[in-house]
């Protein structure tokens, strides 16, 4: 009898023994490690609404002066749009001043199949009143008929460039710019489409007047959180590389701009 | 006629003269971007309670230092010199001259300031666009001082998702084997520390061999293989409790128990009847489920974020290749084909991509590939290195790496590393012993 109590009591014992080995959260203490404490995020940006430094506040005053200042210097260029007006007078006016330049012409036979060869069209934009002198004076017939015809053709020329796009040249030397100053955001997605419209203004310096994001309502969009970073990283480098390398002619067609930006290409390599 | 003509060209001339140019950017560069950071303000009376809390000097500063370097070590951002800063860090509470920091090249910059209030520590942090001259964000947070380092983990995890467009790394902790001792006789003790190398822990005392540690995707639990008494044991290890319990003795070979995206499975692979293949246990009721069943080798599964898929090494092609299969274990396809031998695949946390480890001709190297085998991309190669395991927003890779022994044996090292997925930035991860096996846990500040 006890014999059996014996065994059973070092059974029972040994069946503990094996439970609290097998079980190590009784043999180890719990491991001491720093406590993750944690951390609630606060918007703080519509709370405050902090003011420029001081001196900030002057500097920027100073640059949106001098950029006043960089604006009336830059009358130049408006001259020659002032002179297209007197080149062009009123038809009366201009009438008037044809016939008087008949009078006062030796051989106004000469004259008048001059303004015959140009088309209607032509005609109000070549006439130039300093040609009038050179016509007055009959020696100078022969030369301001030449200054006429070369004129003729650079405005052509002009004209056909104003309609087109850039050159091959003159867009690559823009894209090269553009190339070093965007630094494309590594975190996009690779299969999300890419692709960030930007329209812009440019004055003839080639620095930018205006940018707008063609699809900016995609970027409040829900998901679409990599859309804003890519936009913001375009606007950018459009910002770090002004004055953008624009032709130095033909300001007229480019002076509204597209850049579409695409990542894609660079980010699935 | 001629007036149909001219009808056509007024017409066509007006479309012509406004057709908007349009020139298509395909390239950029990849080059860091420039942040300054600078210093975060304090005022003197919290400098003199943070002094005498924590023993540091200047918080302020020692936070933002924390800052600069998760952004250098990222890759992805060149933290200016604090030399060059012309504005003082009570910018703070204004807004910054940006022209001043625009002439030294800084694209964003990071300010803020820390104060003393009710004893605990208030951080405040703003991120301005130097160039469009605008703040692009602002956030504040109350936490205890002791939780400093971890303040500037989650200023640069903002800071990061902000300007990259994907969550940051930071706030994070990487656990791994610590290992000491000669290459015969190796000490191996599980460890912990932060992503930056700091604050390292040990957790187990070396008296028996630890492996394969693994992060919980969801939260901070870990589980991990050791031996006791020459008996594979499976392990769950609640970091924030820092109590383990021990989930199953598995007989024979058990390798690389892992979790499932919802925490609620662990999948593994171990030896029955001589052959190995790939079992769940769910960690509620214990109850182990069979998922493939084939005669060759089965080892290192790993769900998708998803968890309805799971990939695996497998030699049933005759050599150790990638396969692919539903987490039923049904529709197995196999889709690594390159030469040599394929294995360790661990599926990305953003899903898209399978990290593997390939031994081709000698040498080891760390790889990705996309979910189908494509796009097979070698990141790094070397001597011995393996065990890639992501960082929790998919875009950096941590391994280890074995460097070679002389003829007398020495000269045998373990580290970490990490490489992001351009296959540049490959860094080595300080440790204060060798390391092997490391996992990287989701984000602390989830």
């Amino acid at each position: 009898m006890n014999r059996n109590i014996i065994i059973s009591f070092g059974l029972h014992t040994l069946l503990v023994i094996i439970t609290a080995m097998s079980l190590p959260f009784l043999a180890k203490k719990p491991i001491d490690l720093p406590p993750i404490v944690s951390v609630e995020l606060i918007q703080i940006t519509d709370k405050t609404n902090i003011p420029f430094a001081p001196k900030a506040k002057k500097i920027i005053e100073k640059v949106k002066e001098k950029e006043k200042k960089l604006v009336s210097e830059q009358a130049p260029p408006k001259k020659v749009k002032k002179l297209k007006p007197d080149a062009v007078p009123l038809p009366d006016e201009k009438i008037e001043k044809i016939k008087k330049i008949k009078d006062e012409k030796q051989n106004p036979e000469k004259v008048e199949t001059e303004i015959k060869q140009i088309s209607e069209f032509e005609k109000k934009e070549l006439f130039d009143t300093n040609n009038i002198a050179a016509l007055i004076d009959k020696s100078k017939v022969e030369s301001a008929e030449t200054n006429k015809k070369l004129d003729k053709v650079t405005q052509d020329q002009n004209k056909e460039m104003d309609f087109g796009g850039l050159t091959l040249s003159e867009e690559d030397a823009l894209k090269a710019q553009i190339f070093g100053c965007w630094s494309i955001p590594l975190g996009l997605p690779f299969n999300e489409d890419l692709l960030v419209r930007i329209k812009l203004q440019l004055k003839p310096d080639g620095s930018i007047i205006k940018t707008e994001i063609l699809d900016h309502a995609r970027m409040n969009k829900p998901g679409q959180g990599f859309y804003k970073v890519l936009a913001e990283s375009a606007l950018r480098a459009i910002k770090l590389c002004q004055p953008l390398r624009v032709p130095s002619t033909g300001y007229e067609r480019w002076k509204d701009m597209q850049l579409n930006f695409d990542a894609r290409e660079m980010l699935e390599g | 006629m001629l007036f149909r003509y001219l009808f056509i060209l007024l017409i066509l001339l007006p479309i012509k003269a406004f057709a908007l140019i349009e020139v298509d950017i395909t390239r950029g560069n990849l080059n860091p971007l420039p942040v300054a950071v600078s210093p975060l303000a304090i005022d003197k009376s919290s400098k003199e309670n943070f002094n005498k809390i924590l023993k540091k000097k200047n918080l302020g500063s020692e936070i933002s230092k924390i800052v600069e370097n998760n952004l250098k070590q990222s890759g992805l951002f060149n933290p200016l010199n604090k030399d060059a800063f012309l504005q003082e860090p009570d910018i703070a509470n204004l807004k910054p001259r940006f022209e001043d920091w625009n002439l030294i090249k800084a694209q964003a910059l990071v300010t803020g300031k820390v104060t003393f209030v009710d004893e605990k520590l208030r951080v405040e942090f703003r991120l301005w666009d130097v160039l469009a001259g605008k703040e692009m964000m602002a956030l504040a947070f109350t936490t205890v001082p002791s939780n400093w380092r971890r303040v500037g983990h989650i200023i640069t995890d903002k800071v990061y998702e902000r300007l990259t467009g994907e969550k940051g790394y930071f706030d994070t902790r990487i656990i791994y084997i610590s290992e000491e001792g000669s290459k015969t006789n190796r000490i191996k003790k599980l460890a912990i520390m932060d992503q930056d190398g700091f604050n390292n822990k040990f957790l187990t005392l070396g008296n028996e061999l630890v492996l394969t540690p693994r992060f919980s995707p969801t939260n901070q639990m870990v589980t991990y293989l050791s031996y006791f008494k020459n008996l594979p044991r499976v392990y769950l290890l609640d970091i924030e409790t820092g109590m383990q319990e021990v989930v199953g003795d598995f007989p024979g070979m058990t390798f690389a128990p892992r979790f499932s995206p919802d925490g609620k499975k662990i999948i593994m692979s171990f030896a029955k009847d001589g052959n190995s293949d790939i079992y769940t246990m769910d960690l509620e009721n214990r109850i182990v489920e069979r998922i493939s069943n084939h005669p060759s080798i089965d080892t290192s599964p790993s769900y998708s974020p998803d968890g309805k898929f799971i990939t695996f090494n497998s030699d049933r092609s005759g050599y150790q290749q990638i396969y692919v299969m539903s987490s039923n274990g049904k529709n197995v396809k196999r889709i690594s084909f390159g030469n040599g031998l394929y294995g360790t695949p661990v599926w990305s946390p953003r899903g898209d991509l399978i990290a593997f480890t390939k031994l081709h001709k000698g040498k080891f190297y760390i790889g990705v590939m996309r979910t189908d085998g494509t796009g097979e991309r070698l990141l790094t190669e070397n001597f011995y290195q393996e065990a890639p395991s992501w960082s929790p927003n998919g875009r950096v890779l941590i391994f280890y790496r074995e460097t070679k022994t002389n003829s007398k044996g020495e000269g045998f090292s373990a580290k970490l590393w990490s490489i992001d997925l351009t296959g540049y930035n490959e860094k080595m991860i300080k440790t204060k012993t060798d390391a092997s096996d490391p996992s990287w846990s989701s984000l602390l500040s989830n």
